[in-house]
């Protein structure tokens, strides 16, 4: 046990003076789930869309400025698309709404009047003897695909809207002055969402500092297990092994200073990303659960494919291509359904199972399940992995 | 009694004999120097004498005990010098020492004691506290040595410990070994350099192919040095 202790604090040292803790287990995680969180977060959660609008004063009125209101999006009139062409282009604005006259009706409907924009009943411009439809031309920044997305879908609800009030116009022969009437009907369908779904799902800023934390985590590992190999190449571990201690100690102690480099680091992580970007992680309990499991299972899994390898730098290449398909496989980055038919290929990613365990303990059930597949992994990849760093080290 | 006795020692990987029927005793006092061309199977039999390998035959002793990898006492009573620099350059030379102390068992006051005498004896009291990995080749040599000496071993095995390093640390190298032996230390000493080989050693054995191909004082090998001897049994055919 001493000498356990004794390679487990000496390795720990050797970490944080070398910065492999410092890098790998808090900055890079950090850092990306920072990024990740600045770039995919902010639009997802919190969209602030600098939009132009050229006319289209009720399509303004009935979606952009409640829109504006709420704070989803700054609004600014522009003269012409043109302009609007010349400022997305520059960065300053992230879509423009550009506004074409065409006839008011697609169902034989006298032309719609140009009226008071902030009036119930209004309906945009149109002039009356030109063919073709109205049309909303949305004008897209490439730098801003999220926020011209959103302009898109915003369009082509308005655009459904007018044509489902239009049809129902055509259909009672009434004229657009019965348009205020019409909207004052109830809707016939109301979208809802799933309750239990939007209690379960995480936050972005959570779900990025999870999937970051939990990704370097196994690059934590990598280090520390590529360094038995670098430790055998130095010649280190022969002189450690002819002291006298006992072979599987030796193996033992590198292993759990893998373990506590990556604990350590993800609890650095778990404090600083509630603190700096707002996670969630949940029920502390719950959490200590998932982080003490997922680190296990990383422990055991990347020193298992490692022993396969014969060199140091064959193990880390082996390992970081381990931990890269397990992270994206996992949905350490972007949710698994993105993956298609191959998303079944999570079940086998302890990062799926942490991120699992999150949304569980989010939705207040039990992470009973996801660690357990967890423990599982470690429990296979832990006595593989002791087994076969023997033969390492006698190489 | 001889401190390490050797006797038919084996090791082959999968088909390969790497060490075969290897013999040889080192007493108390005595510096015994196993030479051989490269992979001619001296690290091999290093590490089977160390513990480090397992034998897939023969026998190692130390001081009339049996000694095998997991032989803790026994091992207790070797000091290991690698040929590799293994010392951690994170760590000053006095946390690599305190470590390896540590190991075989050495704590307290008895270790600061021992930590200052081989600090001493390899010439680094002075620069102890630095980072091992700001130290030249020859004050990495001398703490490689110096992390062997620490038990106040019975048999001290260095492989090739003078390789790549400037002559006054080599000088200062081998007059420690030749102390070490004065005061009774079995030493086990595999070197390529032939006049090093027959200035420091009472003995020598000269392996090739796995096999003992002779054995004695280097002035009884019947050829003009140690080196002549040395090609003659091993041949002049390129190695690497």
């Amino acid at each position: 046990m001493r000498a356990l202790m004794l390679i487990l604090r000496k390795d720990l040292r050797q970490r944080l003076r070398d910065g492999t803790l410092l890098i790998y287990a808090v900055a890079l995680p950090l850092g990306m789930a920072f990024l990740l969180n600045l770039v995919m977060g902010g639009s997802a959660q919190r969209l602030d869309a600098r939009y132009g609008v050229v006319g289209l004063p009720a399509f303004t009125e009935r979606v952009l400025r409640p829109m504006e209101a709420a704070g989803r999006v700054r609004l600014r009139q522009v003269a012409s698309a043109e302009e609007g062409r010349e400022l997305t282009g520059r960065g300053e604005l992230d879509a423009v709404f550009a506004g074409s006259p065409g006839p008011s009706s697609v169902a034989n409907l006298p032309p719609a009047e140009t009226t008071d924009p902030a009036s119930p009943g209004a309906t945009d411009p149109v002039s009356p003897g030109t063919t073709g439809p109205a049309s909303i031309e949305v004008i897209g920044s490439v730098d801003a695909p999220v926020a011209v997305q959103v302009a898109r879908e915003l369009a082509e609800s308005y655009a459904a809207a007018e044509r489902g009030e239009r049809l129902a116009l055509a259909v009672a022969g009434a004229g657009p002055r019965a348009v205020p009437e019409l909207r004052a009907l109830p809707e016939p369908i109301r979208v809802r969402q799933d309750a239990s779904l939007s209690v379960r799902q995480l936050d972005t800023g959570t779900y990025h500092a999870a999937g970051t934390a939990v990704f370097f985590l196994f690059f934590a590992v990598l280090i520390c297990v590529s360094g038995i190999f670098a430790e055998r190449a130095s010649g280190m571990l022969a002189r450690i092994m002819a002291a006298p201690v006992r072979g599987p100690v030796v193996m033992a102690a590198k292993l759990l200073g893998g373990a506590l480099t990556a604990l350590i680091g993800m609890v650095i992580l778990v404090v600083a990303s509630s603190l700096l970007l707002g996670a969630r992680w949940g029920d502390p309990a719950g959490v200590a659960a998932l982080v003490a499991a997922v680190v296990l299972a990383a422990t055991g899994l990347m020193a298992a494919v490692a022993t396969f390898a014969r060199t140091a730098e064959q193990a880390a290449n082996w390992q970081s291509v381990a931990a890269t398909a397990l992270g994206i496989a996992g949905g350490a980055f972007f949710p698994v359904g993105q993956l298609g038919g191959l998303a079944v290929l999570s079940q086998a990613s302890p990062h799926h199972w942490f991120l699992e365990g999150l949304a569980d303990l989010r939705g207040g059930g039990s992470v009973a399940l996801p660690v357990a597949v967890l423990l599982g992994f470690a429990a296979v990849g832990i006595p593989v992995a002791l087994a076969r760093l023997g033969r390492v080290a006698r190489a | 009694m001889p401190v390490l006795e050797v006797v038919g020692l084996r090791k082959s990987y999968k088909d390969r004999l790497v060490v075969d029927g290897v013999g040889f005793a080192v007493r108390e006092g005595e510096t015994y120097g196993l030479l051989g061309p490269n992979g001619a199977g001296k690290t091999t039999t290093i590490s089977m004498v160390v513990g480090v390998l397992a034998r897939d035959a023969g026998e190692v002793r130390i001081a009339g005990r049996p000694h095998d990898t997991a032989g803790r006492a026994t091992k207790s009573l070797i000091g290991y010098v690698p040929q590799e620099l293994a010392v951690y350059p994170d760590l000053t030379a006095r946390e690599n020492l305190r470590f390896f102390a540590g190991l075989y068992g050495i704590r307290g006051s008895e270790a600061r004691r021992r930590i200052g005498e081989v600090l001493e004896i390899v010439g680094l009291a002075d620069r102890a506290g630095e980072a091992a990995g700001k130290y030249s080749g020859g004050m990495s040599r001398r703490l490689n040595i110096g992390i062997g000496l620490l038990n106040r071993p019975r048999l001290l095995v260095l492989d090739e410990p003078t390789a790549g390093v400037d002559p006054q640390s080599r000088t200062s190298i081998l007059d420690s070994v030749r102390r070490l032996a004065g005061d009774g230390t079995a030493v086990l000493y595999t070197t390529h350099y032939m006049e090093e080989a027959q200035r420091l050693c009472d003995r020598v054995g000269i392996i090739d192919h796995g096999r003992m191909l002779a054995e004695g004082r280097p002035d009884e090998l019947g050829a003009p040095d140690l080196e002549a001897a040395f090609l003659q049994l091993t041949g002049r055919e390129l190695r690497d």
